[in-house]
């Protein structure tokens, strides 16, 4: 094909390129001349773009541009400004009391939203994504029972002091026996009240365990969980005659908690977390969908026992 | 003519400088229907966004905007968000489609009369006309050495075509924001820099392309003409010079003297003369024609005044090109427009047009989308109910604050609550407020007994309680444990 002989068009006068395919022959058209200046534009202005920002990669990095760009500088610059843009919020959030926060619901929502942010990177973990919890092993956030109680200032507390925090004074704490190993009940015993709480959680019929049960409980069990086994937030301990179970309501999850319980222990973030991340946090979880309304705010620093 | 000289060395030229297209005025229908074409297309461009429009106090009332902030496009009573944006996709299609109608019936009318790179180059030719006078001045002026008059008329020309550019450009930018305000805004220095960097680039390119490039722009750089070149066929009007009819060419004079040796065209060379992209049309189609038919007009006006009739240079189908070089009579115009291809296009065209007013008329301006949220897909109530969270975005689209009703059905003793109540509160409907014109996310919690299938499908519809009832309806799952868990 190439023979590389250009000849001149004789329709058009122009010269063809000098190369020939089944016959057709192409014309050397020259550029219009707008179209060789973009052209050379281009390649200055490539050039201009090599000198002036990062563009060889070389062995651990790349060229740096005598304009020092970088992208990590610009998202550095970014986050400054975010950060001044979020101030006048996060300003207002920590000059209100958590408990007045619904009362302004622009701040609630940034607070529900900031809290959203910070639960993603430190609640997760065991709360799970959403606050569903895990069976067995961490409560759901999302459901109406609260073992410590739901309100916005007693979550904050519970937020802030974890519980059962080793060296931490103000930390929430309860211990509930281990009535199996440590023998204070024995396993007839434990099965008898096992029997009991799943009566009064309507799980079971009335029986003769459950009535020995009964004593058993009301001589064992009702100084935390109450005489009718109605829970005890104060010291954390559960109510039995729902039907929200964190360590199972059948038979043998119930043998196993009486005999061994799990007592769960939170870390504490206060000190770990600012105030208003732990605020935003509490916003949060009170929003996740169970929080409870129009309760007392507790003392800060009260201590466990300063429960409403 | 290169010789074959030229080639050896490197006489080659790398770019070729852009040759002067000095087109002469000319009058006749054609050029007459290219006048009313510029006025109407030109009076849109420049006067719709100066057309107010109420629509009450929570929305813009100007006639034709795109919100780009607020993300809505107003077209007088016609309001679009951007999840209707099907509609838009509809209008391009539309547009595609009567591109094709347009071009199997008329060839590049589109882009003879209609096309913005055609109007303005016709409207700045129009200024070269007016400052530096017809062709043959111009031609004086651009060849002639650089005097004092001829800086001065360069000088009023470039400063008319800055003028109409920044026009043009300024015009641009009232489609994307309040017309008045944005006006005292801009001559202020209170708009915004995107509005000020959109002027300039429009004025630039105005400037650039239709007072220099001109048809550069429709030969090198549009698509269009390839694109249209394949969608016409034999039976699309092309501008045509006829040259059975025309040939061979020769002047009055050498016809009086052979009578019967020449054909139609005298030569006169006017079709060359008043081509907006300086062709000549008597070298057959060519991708660098418009199909303006300002040569018909030319060509016309020399046959009438030598007496032969007119239409040596016409709109004339392929077919028919071959019928009358034959001997026979083309087709009627009729018959060439109104052919099943173009039928069927026009068919097309107008069916997905209908289909797009029937369902603007039909659309509900409260709009309702839920997602049921999945971490957790169900929470266990301490009483025993099963409780599933699902988020609401509600559109309400009317300009007016609307109270809406959202309910549950068929999902049997379910209960249906907001984040802003408590479930003590919670019913089988409940009531919301609606701003104008907003999207409202709602938190909406649904508690129903344990006992059920682990999934069920439910609906969720909103019915307004004011003005129009008609609402929108959702059908979503509800989860429960599977038995036994
Ligand atoms: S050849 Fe005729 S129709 Fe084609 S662009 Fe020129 S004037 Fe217009
Ligand atoms: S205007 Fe008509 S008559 Fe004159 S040169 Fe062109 S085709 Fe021939």
């Amino acid at each position: 094909m190439a023979d590389l002989k250009q000849r001149i068009d004789e329709a058009t006068g122009t010269s063809t390129v000098g190369h020939e395919w089944d016959g057709i022959e192409e014309l050397d058209t020259p550029m219009p001349r707008w179209w060789l200046w973009t052209f050379y534009a281009t390649i200055v202005w490539g050039l201009a773009y090599v000198v002036l920002y990062p563009a060889w990669p070389m062995v651990d990095s790349a060229t740096k541009g005598v304009l020092g760009w970088s992208s990590r500088g610009d998202l550095a610059k970014e986050m400054a400004a975010d950060a001044k843009r979020r101030a006048p919020t996060v300003n207002a959030i920590a000059a209100t009391a958590i408990t007045d926060l619904p009362a302004k619901p622009e701040l609630m929502q940034a607070a529900v939203q900031g809290g959203g942010a910070a639960f993603r990177v430190h609640c997760v973990q065991c709360h799970g994504a959403g606050g569903a919890g895990v069976k067995n092993l961490y409560p759901s956030l999302t459901d109406d029972d609260w073992l410590w109680g739901g309100d916005l200032a007693t979550i904050e507390y519970t937020v802030t002091h974890g519980i059962r925090n080793p060296d931490h004074k103000a930390t929430r704490t309860s211990l509930m026996p281990a009535f199996g190993r440590d023998g204070i009940l024995d396993a007839a015993q434990i099965g008898d009240v096992v029997s009991f709480v799943r009566t009064i959680s309507r799980q079971e019929k009335v029986s003769a365990s459950s009535s020995r049960g009964a004593t058993l409980f009301a001589d064992n069990c009702a100084v935390c969980h109450g005489a009718g086994g109605e829970g005890g937030r104060q010291v954390g301990a559960p109510k039995l005659t729902d039907a929200i179970w964190l360590y199972g309501g059948d038979r043998d999850s119930l043998t196993a908690t009486i005999t061994q319980p799990r007592n769960g222990v939170m870390p504490r973030w206060g000190g770990r977390l600012d105030p208003v991340t732990i605020k935003m946090l509490s916003a949060y979880v009170y929003a996740l969908g169970g929080g409870e309304k129009g309760l007392a705010p507790v003392a800060e620093g009260a201590g466990a026992d300063g429960q409403p | 003519m290169a010789s074959p000289e030229d080639l050896s060395g490197q006489s080659a030229p790398l770019y070729e400088a852009r040759k002067g297209v000095y087109p002469k005025a000319v009058n006749g229908p054609f050029r007459r229907f290219k006048w009313a074409i510029m006025a109407v297309t030109l009076a849109i461009y420049y006067g719709t966004p100066w057309i107010r429009w109420d629509r009450g106090p929570y929305a813009p009332d100007q006639a034709v905007l795109v919100d780009l902030a607020n993300r809505r496009f107003y077209m007088f009573q016609i309001e679009i968000w951007p999840h209707e944006f099907y509609y838009v996709a509809g209008l391009l299609i539309m547009a595609g489609i009567g591109l094709f109608l347009v071009t199997s019936a008329v060839g590049r009318a589109w882009c003879g009369y209609a096309c913005p790179q055609t109007v303005w180059t016709d409207l700045f030719q129009h200024v070269d006309r007016l400052v530096d006078g017809d062709r043959n001045a111009q031609v004086r002026l651009a060849n002639g050495p650089w005097t004092a008059e001829k800086l001065t008329k360069r000088a009023v020309k470039y400063s008319i075509y800055l003028t109409i550019a920044f026009w043009t450009g300024g015009a641009w930018i009232m489609y994307f924001a309040d017309a008045p305000t944005l006006t005292a805004d801009f001559w202020t220095g209170q708009a915004a820099l995107v509005a000020y960097g959109t002027v300039a680039v429009m004025t630039a390119t105005t400037f650039i392309l239709g007072g220099f490039m001109r048809e550069q722009v429709c030969v090198y750089m549009c698509p269009w003409p390839r694109i249209q070149t394949a969608m016409m066929d034999e039976k699309s009007l092309l501008v045509t010079y006829k040259d059975w009819r025309g040939e061979p060419r020769g002047s009055v004079k050498k016809a009086q003297a052979h009578p019967g040796g020449f054909g139609d065209c005298i030569d006169c060379n006017q079709c060359v003369a008043v081509c907006p992209t300086g062709i000549d049309i008597r070298e057959g189609p060519q991708i660098g024609c418009i199909t303006c038919a300002l040569c018909i007009d030319a060509c016309d006006g020399a046959m009438a005044q030598v007496g032969r009739p007119r239409g040596l240079i016409d709109y004339c189908t392929l077919d028919d090109a071959a019928t009358e070089k034959a001997g026979g009579t083309g087709q009627p115009i009729r018959k060439t427009l109104l052919r099943p291809r173009t039928l069927i296009y026009f068919g097309v065209w107008t069916a997905i047009g209908a289909a797009m007013l029937f369902s603007l008329g039909q659309r509900t301006r409260l709009d309702l989308a839920v997602q049921h949220e999945r971490s957790p897909l169900f929470v266990q109530l301490s009483d025993g109910h099963i409780r599933n969270n699902y988020t609401l975005k509600l559109r309400n689209m009317e300009t007016r604050p609307r109270r809406v009703a959202v309910s549950v059905s068929g999902l049997p003793g379910a209960v249906l609550w907001t984040d802003a109540g408590s479930r003590e509160k919670a019913g089988q409907r409940i009531e919301l407020a609606l701003p104008a014109d907003s999207v409202t996310s709602v938190k909406l919690f649904v508690a129903a007994p344990a006992i059920g299938p682990a999934r069920q499908d439910f609906t969720i519809g909103t019915r307004g309680l004011d003005g129009d009832p008609r609402g929108d309806s959702d059908i979503i799952q509800f989860d429960r444990p599977e038995a036994g868990q």
